[in-house]
């Protein structure tokens, strides 16, 4: 059995983005990985402390899987398929379906079992997504959107990583485009995504989300020496670094996508002043890179003079404050 | 970040290639820059490693002490808590702690060892025992 669809791999620094964009553009949609994520809302950040990642807190800077996914697909009036499924014959029997309508698809599986990942990646976490493209006999070729090169992967494999356990089990979810619209308007789903987002982080009242979130990590943080100890405190921190940095971010906690998305979207809108937004933006994530190195120093040891959880705090709040004055002026740029 | 900042510090990525992050070129463009890895990251990924590391000689320890079956050292090899490592098998958590029980692990039937057995990607016979000593190593890599 051989099936290879004509599919442009683009290698990108977020799957999920990625894989939207990838699929839109194979479906003659032209939009780059930082204009689906924008468009998408995929900027966003949450502390969540009772729900446990290793016995460890869950910080994220990105909507809940599959989001964005969705929101693009809705905002341009895009046609869309999704299955889950019970039994794992069934998710593969419609995977060969899909392939041999010349279709790509999009699937959601886990980290943990997919063989051509790096050992030092593989971790239990369920809110990957790829594209199968193809089928050599027992191998499916796999779009990562992660990856330089399309990557083969053995149909075990990728039966046990679409059927992944845990929390967030992806269930074989799988999903691909049925019909797109001649002339989607880039424009408004553009708009309505960055106002939704600036929206989100500004306003959500619930004092985990958004910038007020930020702040109330920085609050915890600042405690978690006297509270946990510092080996303990040095391993949440530890973990906030890898979710900001490690999860394909594409650098800073998305800040740097979401600028790159400002940039794009100040030509698309016709509003220069996006493009100086998009700069502030820029300057957020350095400070978010900034955090990391200063925590990272910290967890190895290194500590240099005036590092310490109270330092931390504090960029975290200059992170907070810069961010809520860049979505405030974005809404008054969109209006 | 500028592309002149994008950092490359191999560590976590190898030989599997390179990955791409966001950086403003030189007229203030962004673009997408590959990268090799970056040493904060480095850091925190070797910490969550030496975290499942310590998990698993603790286990690969007990288990040699007999207070513990193999299945406690597979199931920390596979960085598994006792809910996720019951999901796959398919049992109810109580199950999967009983069988962590040398006791009870060396009457299972073969029926059962296979459901273990599967989810770790091992034979049965590997699942009866465990290596005669132990080292990071057996941690990261995997079949």
């Amino acid at each position: 059995m051989k099936q290879h669809i004509a599919f442009s791999h683009r290698q990108s620094a977020h799957c999920e983005s990625g894989v939207t964009a990838n699929l839109l553009r194979h479906h003659g949609i032209h939009c780059s990985e930082a204009m689906a994520f924008g468009i998408g809302e995929g900027l966003f950040f949450a502390y969540l402390p009772f729900l446990r990642v290793n016995h460890l807190p869950l910080t994220t800077f990105r909507g809940p899987v599959g989001s964005i996914f969705a929101k693009v697909t809705t905002r341009l009036g895009v046609k869309v398929q999704r299955r889950r499924f019970h039994r794992e014959s069934a998710a593969m029997e419609a995977l060969d379906e899909g392939l041999a309508r010349g279709l790509p698809i999009g699937c959601q599986t886990g980290a943990f079992w997919l063989p051509y990942f790096p050992p030092a990646f593989r971790f239990h976490f369920n809110m990957h997504n790829l594209v199968v493209i193809g089928r050599e006999e027992d191998d499916y070729l796999i779009s990562d959107p992660v990856f330089e090169e399309v990557v083969r992967c053995h149909r075990d494999d990728l039966q046990r990583a679409r059927f992944a356990k845990g929390a967030l089990a992806p269930r074989g979810a799988m999903y691909w485009l049925e019909s797109v619209p001649s002339q989607p308007d880039m424009a408004a789903a553009a708009r309505q995504g960055l106002r939704a987002t600036c929206r989100t982080m500004l306003s959500t009242p619930l004092p985990l989300v958004g910038v007020r979130g930020i702040r109330f990590l920085a609050g915890r943080l600042e405690r978690w020496q006297q509270r946990l100890g510092r080996e303990s405190a040095l391993l949440h921190l530890g973990q906030l670094i890898r979710m900001q940095e490690e999860i394909g971010t594409g650098g800073g906690g998305f800040r740097f996508m979401f600028a790159a998305f400002l940039q794009e979207a100040a030509q698309l809108l016709q509003l220069p002043e996006l493009a100086r937004v998009s700069e502030r933006m820029t300057h957020v994530g350095d400070i978010w890179r900034e955090f990391a190195v200063c925590g990272a120093r910290m967890c190895k040891g290194r500590d240099r003079d005036g590092d310490s959880f109270a330092g931390l705090a504090a960029t975290l709040r200059r992170c907070a404050d810069e961010e809520q004055a860049v979505y405030r002026q974005l809404l008054e740029v969109v209006r | 970040m500028k592309t002149s900042e994008v950092p490359q510090d191999n560590g976590m990525i190898g030989e599997y290639g390179r990955e791409v992050c966001y950086a403003v070129d030189d007229e203030g463009r962004y673009t997408l820059a590959a990268s090799l890895g970056w040493e904060a990251k480095n850091i925190v990924n070797d910490q969550a490693w030496e975290v499942i590391v310590q998990e698993t000689a603790l286990a690969h320890r007990l288990v040699q002490q007999g207070e513990l079956s193999p299945i406690a050292y597979y199931q920390a090899r596979n960085q598994m808590d006792l809910g996720l490592l019951a999901r796959y098998v398919g049992m109810a958590r109580w199950r999967v702690r009983r069988h962590r029980r040398p006791e009870v692990f060396n009457r299972l039937p073969e029926r059962i060892l296979l459901r273990y057995a599967k989810v770790f990607a091992i034979s049965i016979a590997e699942l009866r025992t465990v290596p005669a000593t132990f080292t990071a190593e057996l941690v990261r890599q995997r079949p």
